[in-house]
């Protein structure tokens, strides 16, 4: 009962918030809103695998690709049929159904990935991980670079603008408490486990390999669908949002929060976003600046701005 | 019937053979003891039982079935626990939690319960978290469940493993060196305990161990291990009098 009053009430305000923010804000920082919340996702879901399992990936950037293109590709080609099928229903429902079905696609999509990537590479114990991602996050990259029915280097434009803050939030909303409730059942516990210790894991009868590949694939899922989110809000797609340093500020994000909790990606999210956005004003200097910002945090932090040393629940 | 045998066994690293054709029948409800000199090849053996390692040649057989290429989780869930020589408890986690990631492999709730929190899965992790709370209280950790794994002292720490191994229910127990670092009080108290445990949870235990009052005091049958194989088995009184056990451990004149 208490589950359902929550998802009303969020549902409600969010509803309030998306007829109202972008006319109080403007624009731009509405943008900015967005952002922070697709950025929330990805740090979220990448603390997932990189804090709580304790396997280092730094390939986020490319399953983000892969759903936003996946999404964006489905919707611009097949977009029209689907309404065609659906005539009798109001355009706001077809726009609905159309991006719940990219989003689901995105997410299928960037899993599999993800169960292709992890499986040979968590079956080791070890950097491997890392090595596979990172070469993995610019396969993509340059695999996009060079589909032409997505853009190529010209990048994908006309994508119908189905997200907006309505979407984007709900779904932060739902990531954060799949994600928590992951941590809080045994299956959690499995993850964390890996994280402490791999080889006192399997001993307690851990299938630590099957668990780093599940907690890999929930990440690369989620990292679909932000990418999904992203491509139908900015009705734009280009290789250059899928670089490798767009990796490496997911990485910073949960770092910054305190890798391993929940909390900490939220606010390293919000952080490195809205910093990056307000030291623009420094031209050239801006990301010194970003890095002396990091470097104060890691001497006075070093555990993350909220991260917590013990426990979980 | 024997509920854990190693028949035949060999494990080489490169040159060194660690372990050389080894046999060993532990029979269910025995304390055995495999003592022997440092790098004797004890950890190997555990190594080998619990699927770490592989053997190079024979078998090894719990309840009957092979186990010798399984992975160790599968191992873990025939029922063969494990303590380890270097303490390795899960650092982040709070004693209770040790404990419970022990029940994980015996779950019911599925991917769709944790994420939804179905009232299946609150009942089954009550019911987890009350199992995990018995057997601490069993090892007098109970007071301290909340409480980080790593704040214990050392010989609560060697206890909590035992919990943790215990709680994966199993038949066969292997201990390695469990009074390692405990002084003269904690070692009887320990004697004490894993003859309870091996009453109370119908266990068979398999204990590594160089302080040989708690091996004599607790083992029925030892089995004596030098560069890998075996000089001597028997019980505690033969085995001080075997003069190889002799000569391994203090040299040959």
């Amino acid at each position: 009962m208490r589950k359902w009053a929550f998802w009303l009430a969020a549902i409600v305000l969010l509803l309030a918030l998306q007829a109202t923010l972008r006319g109080l804000i403007g624009a731009y920082y509405y943008q900015i809103v967005i952002l922070v919340g697709i950025n929330i996702i990805l740090a979220v879901s990448l603390n997932l695998i990189n804090g709580v399992t304790g396997q280092f990936s730094i390939g986020h950037a490319g399953f983000y690709a892969i759903g936003g293109y996946t999404s964006a590709s489905l919707v611009y080609y097949g977009g029209a049929s689907i309404r065609s099928a659906l005539p009798f229903l109001p355009s706001l429902v077809q726009d609905t159904i159309l991006l719940l079905i990219g989003l689901l696609a995105a997410a299928v999509l960037a899993g599999l990935a993800g169960l292709a990537v992890g499986i040979p590479s968590l079956r080791l114990r070890g950097d491997y991980l890392a090595i596979v991602t990172l070469g993995f996050g610019e396969i993509i990259r340059v695999l996009i670079l060079n589909i032409d029915a997505i853009g190529g280097s010209r990048g994908f434009s006309g994508i119908p603008q189905l997200s907006n803050l309505f979407w984007v939030y709900l779904l932060v909303l739902a990531t954060i408490i799949t994600v928590r409730n992951l941590i809080r059942s045994s299956y959690g516990r499995a993850f964390i486990s890996i994280r402490d210790d791999e080889i006192a894991a399997e001993a307690m009868g851990v299938d630590t390999t099957r668990y780093k590949v599940l907690s890999f694939v929930i990440s690369s899922m989620f990292a679909g669908i932000a990418g999904g989110l992203f491509g139908h809000f900015t009705m734009y797609l280009h290789p250059n949002s899928f670089l490798f340093t767009t990796s490496f500020y997911l990485i910073i994000m949960i770092v910054v929060g305190g890798l391993g909790s929940i909390e900490g990606s939220v606010v390293g999210a919000v952080l490195v976003t809205v910093t990056l956005e307000v030291f623009r004003r420094f031209g050239p200097f801006r990301l010194v600046n970003f890095a002396i910002v990091l470097v104060l945090i890691m001497i006075y932090r070093p555990q993350g701005l909220v991260g917590k040393r013990y426990g979980y629940s | 019937m024997a509920i854990l045998e190693v028949k035949n066994c060999t494990k080489r690293f490169g040159g060194l053979v660690a372990v050389k054709t080894l046999h060993m029948s532990l029979n269910e409800g025995d304390l055995y003891g495999l003592i022997g000199p440092n790098g004797a090849g004890k950890t190997t053996i555990f190594n080998l039982m619990t699927g770490v390692y592989k053997p190079d040649t024979g078998s090894i057989d719990l309840d009957g079935k092979p186990i010798h290429n399984l992975k160790p989780s599968m191992i873990a869930k025939l029922g063969l626990s494990r303590t380890f020589q270097n303490i390795r408890l899960f650092r982040s986690m709070t004693v209770l939690e040790n404990v419970t990631v022990a029940r994980h492999m015996r779950k019911s709730q599925g991917l769709f319960d944790a994420v939804v929190r179905t009232d299946r899965l609150k009942k089954e992790e009550e019911g987890i978290r009350r199992d995990a709370l018995e057997l601490l209280n069993i090892f007098n950790l109970d007071k301290r469940a909340h409480e980080p794994a790593v704040n214990l002292p050392y010989g609560s720490q060697r206890r909590l493993e035992i919990a943790r191994a215990l709680a994966t229910n199993p038949k066969v127990l292997l201990l390695d060196e469990p009074a390692a670092g405990m002084n003269p009080q904690e070692s009887l108290e320990l004697m004490h305990l894993i003859r309870s445990i091996r009453d109370k949870f119908r266990l068979t235990v398999l204990l590594v161990e160089h302080n040989m009052k708690v091996v004599m005091g607790v083992c029925a049958k030892i089995q004596v291990i030098d560069y890998g194989e075996t000089i001597a088995l028997g019980t505690p009184k033969e085995i001080q009098d075997n003069p190889k056990v002799i000569e391994a451990y203090l040299g040959g004149a």
